[in-house]
């Protein structure tokens, strides 16, 4: 047997070792090293107008999502509706983060699906969210009265993670 | 009851599946016959099984028994029948029932096929059978559709509207055709490895298998692509998600392996890749299915993660893939070489792109599971999109569509480099100069405009030059009797080749002069763009069986002539309160005038988004002809007659 002819199966091997270990990660589920500490500082341009900059401080005292979208993403798409029917419902702010995106497209995306945000911030950079450690979009973090992320959602949310999983955590923190 | 009997036929079926796998394997290492003698006979019962579960399925689906979850899920009876019956395949279970049905239908296929000798025909399917057995295994212990939801529902949720489209149709079965296809290709390569028999006949025979695979697998890839065009309303045509990507790879790993199979057949060389690759290919079909199924990486196809099925193909995987491998590498290195050939020949060239074509599927297959190795790493997150992939893509691609044009010119073993310089210059200058002016005329004159016109225009000037060539060679007498004997499998090579051609036309004027743009309108309001002239005429509420919808009545006209009235839709799916944006499109070969309707910003007035398309449509065209011609590949006179060596 010569050595050689092992590279494809080392490759393979290699490849099995990753996605077995991404198995038990489930992408939705990653712990953030940045949660129950202060949500990163940030001052960016409102999608909407932007002369005017929205910062961290302007939030506080309140409970909101920061939902980290762009008009690249496939994902959104499927989130948005979800999104859109939840902000119906006025329970909590919605801020949302314009990741690498051009501002005419953002703002044409939102016109054609809808526009579920109170607000939404542009980080045409990426810098925020590689601050808030965004591993890919969409993402959604709940972040508390004092301004520390307290919880992180990575991937679309659905009906059913908004209602059970996000709902339940922004309950108690409202009445914290 | 039926959806009982549907279980049961899928229960039965793992069990000649298993007997599949075993027996003639068994009987060829020990030359029993009557043990060979079970392999096509089973072959052929194992499909009888699994189609008769899938017709249970479908019934339930046509019926409305609510009482199944599968149907429950993914079923309202207010979905017209039509898609009530693609709904089958709409979701985890019945997509991975369409899957076994499909291998089974390869299976029962190759067991028609007389052309194979005996012992070699009952490792194939044996082979084919133990991957079958894995299947229905995954199938039956994690993903059963005949599962019962007892008391049953009174209704169903209804099917995702985004699979509600005739496009959905045809998509999955077309590229499930391609994928399982593959691991026709995939058993020869096993079987050949077990027999240690691997020599021209054999790949003759291979070939025919692995078109057909890949030109169900291209058209499906194009299919899906124009589903994505029209449903999901923003006129993109490929997005380089994960679910795309993983269709993708074991196209490019086919594409790879059909023109391996080329040289093995005529020169007896690249044994080892082209095995290689034919374990790639299937190994990529199944690693993509893994993805999608497993969740592990988020799309927007967005499926349901359960890890006790990403576990179990993830051990299936191991299992096909890893025994292949280990089996490759003990095997392969017996091999012969094959015929000699110097640095200027048909084969270098060939050999050339198999090893592009394998770096551009190792850089999408890694910017696909770029997010996972980063997590792995545990250092800075990172997002992938689309960018990435266009940096890399386009500057692996060009080389092997260079050495795509040059190859055909060139004669196997060896070639003097200074003869086909003087062949092919003219026509390279040629193309330049048209590219340099034409994207100049066009206006697309950027660094990608003009390599993309030029390339294009170099395919069609080389395959003209190329017939020409063709037709000279030939002693016969008239030109129609000339260009009848040219065989199959050569036109086959043609015409997918001025199909990436017209692909790349498509490509380049899509993306240098596309135009599109928001406008917020009031009945009656008019928007100009790329020279045509858009009036919203009306704003009407009509219904549908399962949704209702606002549709805008859009004029178009260019200058003072109509061409076209257009009525893009918004729809609210009743049953799960899901909103859909269904564009309307005024086609044309040279251009798709494209309007979706968006929001109302005041109770009064409409945003409408109004793309200009141009050329759009030859991407697909492209993608077409490459079917076209590995269909006219596959169907080569050659693969059908009966060679005499072979029966010997």
């Amino acid at each position: 047997m010569k050595l050689k002819a092992l590279i494809p199966l080392i490759v393979f091997v290699a490849l099995a070792i990753l996605l077995g270990w991404s198995l038990r990660h489930d992408p939705r589920l990653i712990p953030s090293p940045l949660i129950n500490k202060p949500a990163p500082e940030f001052a960016l341009p409102v999608l909407h107008q932007p002369d005017t900059q929205m910062t961290l401080a302007d939030m506080r005292g309140k409970v909101w999502l920061l939902n980290v979208w762009a008009s690249w993403c496939v994902s959104c798409r499927d989130e948005h509706p979800v999104l859109l029917e939840f902000s119906k419902r006025q329970l909590i702010p919605i801020i949302g983060l314009d990741y690498k995106d051009k501002r005419d497209d953002a703002l044409a995306w939102l016109n054609q699906f809808g526009d579920p945000y109170t607000n939404s911030i542009m980080d045409t950079a990426g810098r925020v969210g590689i601050d808030f450690g965004v591993y890919g979009v969409p993402e959604t973090f709940l972040i508390d009265k004092q301004g520390r992320i307290r919880y992180k959602f990575t991937g679309p949310l659905n009906a059913d993670s908004l209602e059970h999983v996000l709902l339940p955590h922004i309950k108690e923190l409202q009445g914290a | 009851m039926i959806p009982e009997l549907g279980h049961f036929a899928l229960i039965l079926a793992l069990a000649i599946a298993l007997a599949l796998g075993v027996l003639p394997l068994w009987g060829a290492a020990r030359g029993d016959a009557a043990l060979l003698g079970i392999a096509r006979p089973a072959a052929r019962l194992q499909f009888a099984l699994v189609a008769g579960a899938f017709a249970c399925l479908a019934w339930a689906f046509a019926e409305n028994d609510f009482s199944v979850t599968y149907v429950a899920q993914h079923s309202n009876s207010h979905l017209p029948l039509i898609y009530r019956l693609t709904a089958v395949w709409g979701s985890h279970e019945g997509s991975l029932l369409l899957w076994g049905l499909m291998l089974t239908g390869w299976t029962a296929a190759v067991s028609f096929s007389r052309r194979l000798p005996e012992v070699f025909a009952a490792r194939v399917l044996g082979v084919l059978g133990l991957v079958n057995a894995g299947f229905l295994t995954f199938l039956l212990f994690t993903s059963n559709p005949f599962i019962r939801l007892l008391p049953g529902a009174a209704e169903g949720n209804d099917l995702n509207p985004l699979l509600q489209d005739p496009g959905m149709v045809a998509h999955p079965p077309l590229l499930y055709m391609g994928y399982v296809g593959f691991s026709v290709a995939f058993a020869f390569a096993i079987a050949a490895l077990l027999e240690g028999r691997f020599d021209a006949a054999w790949a003759r025979q291979s070939r025919p298998w692995t078109l057909t695979a890949w030109l169900f697998l291209t058209l499906g890839i194009t299919l899906g692509s124009g589903w994505a065009y029209y449903e999901l309303g923003w006129g993109g045509w490929w997005f380089w998600d994960p679910v795309e990507n993983a269709s993708f790879i074991p196209w490019l790993l086919g594409t790879a392996l059909i023109h391996s199979l080329a040289v093995t057949e005529k020169r007896g060389a690249f044994k080892g890749w082209t095995i290689l690759l034919a374990i790639g290919a299937f190994s990529a079909s199944l690693l993509g299915t893994f993805l999608v199924r497993s969740g592990v990486l988020t799309s927007v196809h967005a499926f349901a993660a359960d890890p006790s099925r990403g576990v179990f193909i993830l051990a299936l995987l191991v299992a096909v893939i890893g025994s292949s491998l280990l089996l490759y590498a003990w095997r392969v290195p017996r091999l012969e070489g094959g015929g000699l050939f110097s640095d200027v020949s048909r084969e270098t060239a060939l050999l050339i792109n198999n090893v592009l074509l394998a770096v551009v599927t190792a850089t999408v297959l890694l910017g696909t599971l770029y997010p996972l190795l980063i997590d792995v790493l545990g250092t800075t997150k990172l997002s992938v999109g689309p960018p990435y992939f266009e940096v890399v893509f386009v500057p692996l691609m060009t080389p092997v569509v260079v050495v795509m044009v040059v190859a055909p010119f060139l004669r196997w073993k060896r070639h003097a480099l200074p003869a086909i310089v003087r062949q092919l210059w003219l026509p390279f200058a040629a193309s330049l100069v048209i590219g340099l002016a034409g994207a100049w005329g066009v206006g697309v004159f950027s660094v990608r405009g003009v390599l993309g016109l030029s390339l294009a225009t170099w395919v069609f000037l080389a395959s003209l030059q190329l017939l020409q060539q063709r037709l000279r060679g030939t002693p016969a007498a008239s030109a129609v009797s000339r260009l009848a004997d040219i065989p199959a499998a050569w036109w086959g090579m043609w015409l997918a080749h001025i199909g990436i051609g017209v692909f790349i036309v498509g490509v380049t004027f899509v993306k240098g002069l596309e135009q599109n743009a928001d406008v917020a309108m009031k009945v009656g309001d008019s928007a100009q763009l790329a020279g045509y002239r858009f009036t919203l005429q009306g704003i009407d509420e009509i219904s549908g069986p399962n949704y209702t919808a606002i549709q805008g009545r859009v004029q178009l006209w260019r200058g003072n002539q109509l061409v076209s009235m257009l009525t893009p839709q918004k729809r609210v799916y009743t049953a799960n309160n899901m909103q859909m944006t269904e564009a309307s499109i005024d086609a044309g070969l040279f251009r798709d005038v494209y309007v979706s309707l968006g929001d109302a910003p005041t109770p009064d007035a409409w945003v409408l988004r109004l793309y200009y398309k141009p050329f759009v449509r030859w991407i697909w065209a492209g993608c077409l002809l490459m079917a076209l011609g590995g269909l006219c590949a596959a169907l080569d006179s050659r693969y059908r007659k009966r060679n005499k060596s072979e029966a010997a």
